[in-house]
Order: structure tokens, then C-alpha cells, then sequence
């Protein structure tokens, strides 16, 4: 129990501003009183509008980025710094262009001086993503689904308790995204990371996780959240999948008023 | 005669049909069996570029023994020596490429090059000892030339070799320098904010201007001289490095931070392997500077190195000694050069197919 409740994810009355980019000297709300929690191994995803400060709340809970007030606290710890326990993933692979496969993998070891003792976990995350072959192979070689799947075993091979996932899909074709969607869910059954995934795609959002979190735009703010209480494996074209799809669209209708508005 | 791999089929006939030699049509056949997509290592290069170089010497000979009647017989002596040499060597690989592949594909690369400069050089002799068209004794001859090179083979070994001592040196301190003073600009902000604007100011400087004053400071004309070689090298490797490490992706540092890694990593394992290719731009551009710099100090005070002995052979009014250094400090210069390039093809392996310069 202590373990789990270790891995839980609490943000409570977030806000962050960043200068203006047309006045420095004004500042603008990206993210206004947030609040969210994700229990021990849960899924959730964060969908709204782009500029709605997805990638702004990750960053705060990857500790790249300090709130202007608020708390975040992973487990009973406040975040205030990076570290290896938030692994995050971008919608850019990011490798090290100068490794290789293999020692993109385990640059985590490295950069936590334990690659002596955990050696062993780089060829089992190469097999638990499928690359055992391409171990001495440069990122350039990849395709974008396998420097996905290095970087998500780059990030897994620290162990962490919350996996943070910026948008980890949207540079992918259709179908690979499909495949990936299930490597995912499979290693998060796995593994039961606590994972927290930031997405535009809404069906993504309602294959994948427990809850989706809607968010506002400009200020961020949460709109709502809702509970997916379908079986896994998830059938994309069940009426019950389509039902909800065409709830959350309503809601990102509704949530984005402000952007309909503008069109007018 | 420049015949490339991309070239195609119907431009080669044009081009051997415009030629008078008679051994082009013969090579068709073979080459014909091959399907044009597969023109690449296996198929042979057309005869007209493997003959290239014994022809081009062949035409270089006849022209010698015509124009250096004149010359008395001691003074062109090498370059007959050397021409049949290169006809020989011409001859013996044509024969040879037929039992190896490898041979063949660096001919097709290499052999019209080298017949175009033995050309240049009967080009060269023409209007020098044939003609008389260029006042001596300042345009020797390649007889004379060459004959300068024997002769004072010694001495001109051992000046490459200060040179290269010197060079190196030079070329080592300021490579040092410049990375310790980049990476630092480049990475703690206050080295950047104290640092830059001295960079900004004395960098552009060309080193050769400081000689006045490294002549009065340094205990020794060699010392100051690898002095100014380390500061010609210097200026470009840290303004370089300096950027490299600056302008690392962001995202790069954000993750590995979410890794785990401390300052120590992000620096040595992230910002510099980044940087690496800007890197090589500065050490190509200090290498540049470091011959420029070397020359020059080596002509006006130190008193070794292939600098000095051109402005002594000049001294001497020995033209042809003149003509011999540079042509031994291009091939010394220019073996630096590809060391270097060769260095960088193999740290930038994971790069490849990326830079293109």
C-alpha cells in the first residue's frame, strides 16, 4: 500500500504565467488553480485545445519548470526539480543522436552512475520493445515508431513511478499510432506505471485510459473529467466507444466556445 | 574524359565517338552486358579513362624529349626519371585492375584527375622551357623544379619537419585552449558575459599582427611562433565550440534531466557531443589560420621550416627551390587536411549522410 500511494500524483491549485510574447513586460496565465490527482498505476489522459497548457502542466510535473504557486507532490514529496522518478516522453523521440540504440537505452544508468549493476535491464527493455536488432544501429536509421519505442524504453529503464507522455503519438501514421496505442497499454499492464498522457486525439484518449481530463484554453483550466469504464481491450467501433467519443466532442465543443467564437 | 558513375550509356558512345582513339568502340560489348542500374562497383570503367594516365604521360614525355633539347642534360634529368615512372605505375595498375575490383573503382574515380595534372604539367614546361614566355628565373621549368627538389632533398626534409613540430605544437595548444575557453563561454553564463566580449575584441585580430610584439615579449623566435599559431587557432575553435554548446537543443538537456543526469553529464555527455559538429567547423577553420600563421613567422623570425626556406631560397634568387617548397607545403598542408577530415568521418559517424561539407 505504501508503495502504491508512493507512485500516486497529486497537483493541487497550480497556476504558472509566462511573459507575454508580443509585451515582455505583461505576463500571460497558461495554467490557472489546477488540480488534478492519479491514483497509483492509473492512466489518465489531459485532451483540449492546443495552447490549452498540456505540455505546460507536464513540464511542472516533470520539475523543468517551477509553478508560480500551487503544489505538486508526487506520493507525500514536493516536486522541485527533474528527476529520474518522472520519466517524460515528447512527441519528438529526442535521441541522442550520437548513441546508438543500445546506449540511448541506458543512458539513464549512466547518467545515475548504475549502469555496472543493471546492465542486465538494457537487453531485457530492448526485447520488452522490440529492438533486440537494432542495438548497434544510430537514431537516424529509425523509423519514427522505433525511436517511439527506444525513447519510451529509455524512459521505463529508470524505473519510474509516473510516466509522463507529451503527445508521444502525433508525429506517427495512422496505423503505426494504432500499434503503438497497444505497445503502450501493454507495457503500462506490465509494468503499472503511473502514466499520465497528453493527447489531441481523442479516440487515443478513450482507448487508452482510465480518465480523461479535459482542459480549457487560455487560461488552462480543468473542465472536467471523465471515468472510462469500458473493458480492455477497448473495441474502437463498439456503440458504447462511439457514444463517448461523441460526448467528449460535444464537451470540446462546448469547452471551446471561446475558439468558435473567435471564427464568427 | 571526366567520365562519373551517374554518367549514362548514350552519353558515353557520344562522347568515345568524338574521341580519335580506336580502343572505345572495343569496350562496348562488355559494358553492354551490364544493365545500366547496376553500373556501380563491378561493371569496368571505359578504356579511355583507364588508359588516361598512360596516355596523358606518354604526350608528356614526347613533349619533354622536344622542348629540352635546349636544357643541358643534368638539369632534366629527374623528370624523365619521374615521367617514366608514372608510366610505368599507369601501365602496371591497368594491368592490375583487371584481377582487382578495388583498384578499378579508385581508377574510375582517380585517373583523370591525375591525367589532367601531367597534362598540366607538359602545359606548364611548354611555355616555360619551350616557348620562353615567362621571365627567368622566376618560372623555372618541371625539369627544374624537380631537379631543385633532388638536390636539396635534405634540407627541404628537414624544414617540413620543423614545420610539422612547430604546426603541431602551435596547432595543439590552441585546439586545447580553445575548447577549455568554448565550453565554459558556452555553458556558466558569467564565463559567457565575461568572456565573449574579449573574444569579440581581441579574436578578430589576424595572430599575424601580434608578431611585432611577440618578437620583444618571448624568451625565443620558435616559442613566440607557436605562440601565435595557438592564438590563430584559438579565436576560431572557441567561437565555434562556444556556439555548439550554446545552441544545444533544449529538449536534449530537458531529457536527460528527467533521466537523472547531474551537471557533470549534461555537460560532458550531452552539450559537447552536440556541439561536435561545430567543433569541427572551428578546427577547420583554425587549421586554416595555423599554416597562414606558421609561414609567416617562419619567414620573418624563426629560422627553420619550410617559411624560411622559401624566403631564403628567394634570397638567393633559386627559383626553382621556391617552386620545389611549395609543392612540398601543399602535400603537407593538404595531408594535415584529410588527416583531419578522416578524423572527423570517424567521430561524426553517426552523422552520416547528414553533413554534407
Amino acid at each position: 500500500m505504501a508503495a502504491a500511494e508512493a507512485s500516486s500524483l497529486r497537483v493541487r491549485e497550480v497556476r504558472k504565467s509566462f511573459p507575454a510574447p508580443d509585451n515582455p513586460l505583461t505576463r500571460r496565465l497558461a495554467l490557472d488553480a489546477v488540480s488534478v490527482s492519479l491514483a497509483a498505476g492509473e492512466l489518465v489522459s489531459l485532451v483540449g485545445p492546443s495552447g490549452c497548457g498540456k505540455s505546460t502542466l507536464l513540464r511542472l510535473i516533470a520539475g523543468l519548470d517551477l509553478p508560480d504557486s500551487g503544489e505538486l507532490l508526487i506520493g507525500s514529496e514536493p516536486i522541485n526539480a527533474p528527476s529520474a522518478e518522472r520519466g517524460l516522453v515528447f512527441q519528438d523521440p529526442n535521441l541522442f543522436p550520437w548513441l546508438t540504440v543500445r546506449r540511448n537505452i541506458q543512458a539513464g544508468l549512466v547518467a545515475r552512475g548504475v549502469l555496472h549493476e543493471n546492465r542486465h535491464e538494457v537487453d531485457e527493455f530492448m526485447r520488452l520493445v522490440g529492438l533486440e536488432g537494432f542495438a548497434n544501429a544510430y537514431p537516424h536509421h529509425l523509423s519514427g515508431g522505433m525511436a517511439q519505442r527506444v525513447a519510451l524504453a529509455r524512459a521505463l529503464i529508470n524505473h519510474p513511478r509516473v510516466l509522463l507522455l507529451d503527445e508521444p503519438l502525433g508525429a506517427l501514421d495512422a496505423f503505426t499510432r494504432m500499434r503503438m496505442q497497444d505497445e503502450v497499454l501493454r507495457l503500462w499492464q506490465a509494468r503499472r506505471t503511473t502514466m499520465l498522457l497528453v493527447t489531441h486525439d481523442i479516440d487515443e484518449a478513450i482507448y487508452m485510459s482510465d480518465r480523461i481530463v479535459i482542459m480549457t484554453q487560455r487560461p488552462g483550466r480543468i473542465e472536467r473529467t471523465i471515468r472510462i469504464e469500458l473493458d480492455r481491450p477497448r473495441d474502437r467501433s463498439s456503440s458504447d466507444f462511439l457514444r463517448l467519443r461523441g460526448e467528449i466532442l460535444e464537451l470540446l465543443h462546448f469547452a471551446g466556445s471561446a475558439l468558435a467564437d473567435s471564427k464568427n | 574524359m571526366l567520365q562519373g558513375e551517374g554518367i549514362r550509356r548514350g552519353e558515353e558512345v557520344s562522347l568515345s565517338s568524338l574521341e580519335v582513339e580506336p580502343p572505345a568502340p572495343a569496350v562496348e560489348p562488355r559494358a553492354r552486358i551490364v544493365s545500366s542500374r547496376a553500373v556501380t562497383a563491378k561493371s569496368s570503367p571505359p578504356l579511355l579513362t583507364l588508359l588516361a594516365l598512360p596516355l596523358a604521360t606518354s604526350i608528356a614525355l614526347a613533349i619533354h624529349f622536344l622542348v629540352s633539347k635546349s636544357e643541358p642534360p643534368p638539369e632534366t634529368h629527374s623528370y624523365t626519371l619521374f615521367l617514366c615512372g608514372v608510366l610505368a605505375a599507369g601501365i602496371v595498375m591497368t594491368l592490375m585492375q583487371i584481377w582487382w575490383p578495388g583498384l578499378r573503382r579508385w581508377m574510375r574515380d582517380m585517373c583523370p584527375i591525375f591525367a589532367a595534372a601531367v597534362l598540366l604539367m607538359s602545359v606548364w614546361e611548354i611555355i616555360t622551357s619551350g616557348l620562353r614566355l615567362l621571365p627567368l628565373p622566376y618560372f623555372p621549368s618541371p625539369a627544374g623544379v624537380l631537379q631543385s627538389l633532388v638536390n636539396d632533398r635534405a634540407l627541404l626534409f628537414d624544414s617540413t619537419w620543423h614545420s610539422l613540430i612547430l604546426l603541431l605544437s602551435g596547432y595543439a595548444l590552441g585546439v586545447l585552449s580553445g575548447l577549455i575557453s568554448g565550453i565554459c563561454i558556452g555553458w556558466f553564463s558569467p564565463a559567457r558575459y565575461w568572456g565573449m566580449p574579449v573574444l569579440k575584441v581581441i579574436g578578430p585580430i589576424p595572430a599575424t599582427a601580434w608578431i611585432p610584439l611577440a618578437m620583444v615579449v618571448s624568451p625565443s623566435a620558435v616559442f613566440s611562433a607557436a605562440a601565435l599559431i595557438a592564438l590563430a587557432v584559438w579565436f576560431p575553435v572557441t567561437m565555434l565550440t562556444a556556439s555548439g554548446i550554446s545552441n544545444t537543443r533544449a529538449s536534449y538537456l530537458d531529457v536527460a534531466r528527467t533521466l537523472g543526469a547531474g551537471p557533470a553529464y549534461l555537460i560532458f555527455r550531452v552539450a559537447i557531443p552536440a556541439a561536435i559538429p561545430s567543433i569541427f567547423i572551428g578546427l577547420f577553420m583554425g587549421l586554416g589560420a595555423s599554416f597562414l600563421t606558421l609561414v609567416v613567422a617562419e619567414t620573418v623570425g624563426v629560422k627553420s621550416g619550410l617559411g624560411w626556406y622559401v624566403s631564403w631560397a628567394q634570397g638567393w634568387a633559386e627559383y626553382g627551390k621556391v617552386f620545389a617548397a611549395l609543392i612540398i607545403m601543399a602535400a603537407f598542408f593538404s595531408t594535415i587536411m584529410t588527416v583531419l577530415f578522416k578524423v572527423r568521418d570517424r567521430v561524426l559517424v553517426w552523422q552520416k549522410g547528414m553533413i554534407k561539407w
